[in-house]
């Protein structure tokens, strides 16, 4: 099952290991298949490992188009 | 903010549903409809939750497709696993899979028996069991879809890598794209567009998707699990099959990328190689499968403890062959919700919480 939701990395370990947190609990994650993992970074992480890294600059453009369609509609 | 709030903005959802209102005008202006397969099992689980058929006009039809990789394993290959543990050797597995009947039982079963079934969260838990039991033999269940298969494939290399001689798997991966084109080509089964899944996306990439829809001009529509990742996925799909379009969209553009995850496809593509996989309710899709290289044949179950893998034989009520096609939906099935409940499954789409039987149990009864 996916988890939807990305997870903040806020620790690196050594070993290609790091430790992501979501609502107040902390997980293990392998940074393996990723590259260049930094601590904020927001990842997508799939049976324990980080599978690729969310672009913030990408979503938030999505976000401002959403907030512009739905500002549109209330005219 | 939560910037997820972003992506569950009410206005934005409500606005899309008009545009989605007004396109399937048009498309029933053409006296035509659109049947939109979801193939991710998460997906089915995100338009159950969200509710997103409601809102939906009568032209445009969701299904779901084979898109949860317990669903598609054959019991046969649970058969496999439970002869394993059956001779004292250490089954690690997803937990997903303790409770999807093989031929006769599940690996539940075997383990009330008092045979050891270990359940990992990520397949380095295999590598741990190996570690602390040297003495023992354990086998991995490997399966999944591109998302699942990256991270087994790192559990070869690293076994490989620091010589843990007391570990194999079974592999019974499979390939989410030969699978849509054995779909558009059943005739039993009519699908006008893919919503494309989220994460094995990551992996194969937006790319992976442009021979197909060269190939059979079908829409497919990559998204992510929110709501309005969803709906937009949804309009898009809409706009390409009312103008006669078809085209790869990536509508996730925050976690996927054209080539997708380079890394984990080069892991991949070192240890693993194309094969022909039967996938439970459909039968054999060419090419749709990946095992272990020969040379690796140490590492692969089936050689290292002479196993074979039959197709095995499900119950001949349960129709998730049907409900994985997208051919009927889960209610349609006279065992649903009665003989067949997530507490006592009869088939795999209602154990797995992903599968779609259990989608609609849990969410769309009555
Ligand atoms: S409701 Fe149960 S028996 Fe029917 S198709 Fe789904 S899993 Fe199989």
């Amino acid at each position: 099952m996916c988890l939807a939701i990305p997870m903040k990395l806020s620790e690196l370990r050594d070993g290609g290991q790091g430790v992501v947190a979501m609502e107040g609990a902390t997980y293990d994650v392998n940074l393996s298949l990723i590259e260049n993992p930094r601590v904020g970074d927001y990842l997508i992480v799939h049976a324990g490992f980080a599978i690729e890294k969310l672009d913030r600059a990408e979503a938030d453009e999505r976000i401002q188009m959403f907030e512009e369609l739905g500002a549109v509609n209330e005219e | 903010m939560n910037y997820l709030d972003g992506f569950r903005n009410p206005d934005a959802a409500v606005a899309l549903t008009a545009r989605i209102a007004r396109l399937a005008d048009d498309l029933a202006r053409q006296g035509c409809q659109a049947t939109v397969m979801e193939v991710c099992g998460t997906h089915t689980m995100a338009i159950a939750r969200y509710a997103i058929r409601d809102v939906l006009p009568q032209q445009v039809e969701l299904v779901s497709g084979p898109g949860c990789p317990v669903c598609v394993t054959d019991a046969g290959y649970i058969d496999a696993a439970i002869e394993l543990a059956r001779r004292g050797i250490v089954i690690a597995t997803f937990g997903d899979m303790v409770r999807v009947p093989g031929s006769q039982g599940t690996l539940a079963d075997v383990r009330e028996e008092g045979f050891d079934v270990e359940v990992c969260y990520s397949p380095m838990g295999a590598v741990d069991l190996a570690l602390a039991n040297p003495d023992r033999e354990i086998v991995f269940l490997a399966i999944g879809f591109e998302t699942t298969t990256a991270p087994v494939v790192t559990l070869v290399d690293y076994a490989i890598k620091h010589a843990i001689k007391n570990l194999s798997l079974l592999v019974a991966f499979k390939c989410v794209p030969p699978a849509l084109a054995a779909l558009v080509t059943d005739p039993e089964i009519r699908v006008d567009a893919f919503l494309c899944p989220a994460h094995v996306s990551a992996i194969i990439g937006e790319k992976a998707y442009r021979p197909f829809v060269e190939a059979y001009h079908v829409p497919c529509v990559i998204a992510g699990f929110e709501p309005l990742d969803i709906l937009y996925g949804l309009h898009e799909i809409l706009r390409q099959v009312s103008r006669g379009e078809a085209a790869v969209v990536n509508q996730y553009s925050r976690v996927v990328r054209s080539d997708g995850n380079v890394v984990a496809q080069r892991l991949m593509a070192t240890y693993l190689e194309t094969v022909d996989v039967s996938w439970r309710g459909i039968g054999i899709i060419p090419g749709s499968g990946l095992a272990l290289r020969a040379s690796y044949g140490e590492y692969d179950a089936t050689c290292r403890h002479a196993i074979e893998v039959s197709s095995g034989t499900s119950d001949p009520g349960c129709r998730c062959g049907d409900v994985l096609k997208g051919k009927i939906k889960p209610p349609e099935c006279p065992l649903f919700g009665a003989a067949c409940t997530p507490l006592n499954p009869v088939g795999p789409c209602m154990v797995s919480s992903e599968g779609s039987c259990a989608a609609y149990y849990r969410y769309a009864r009555g």
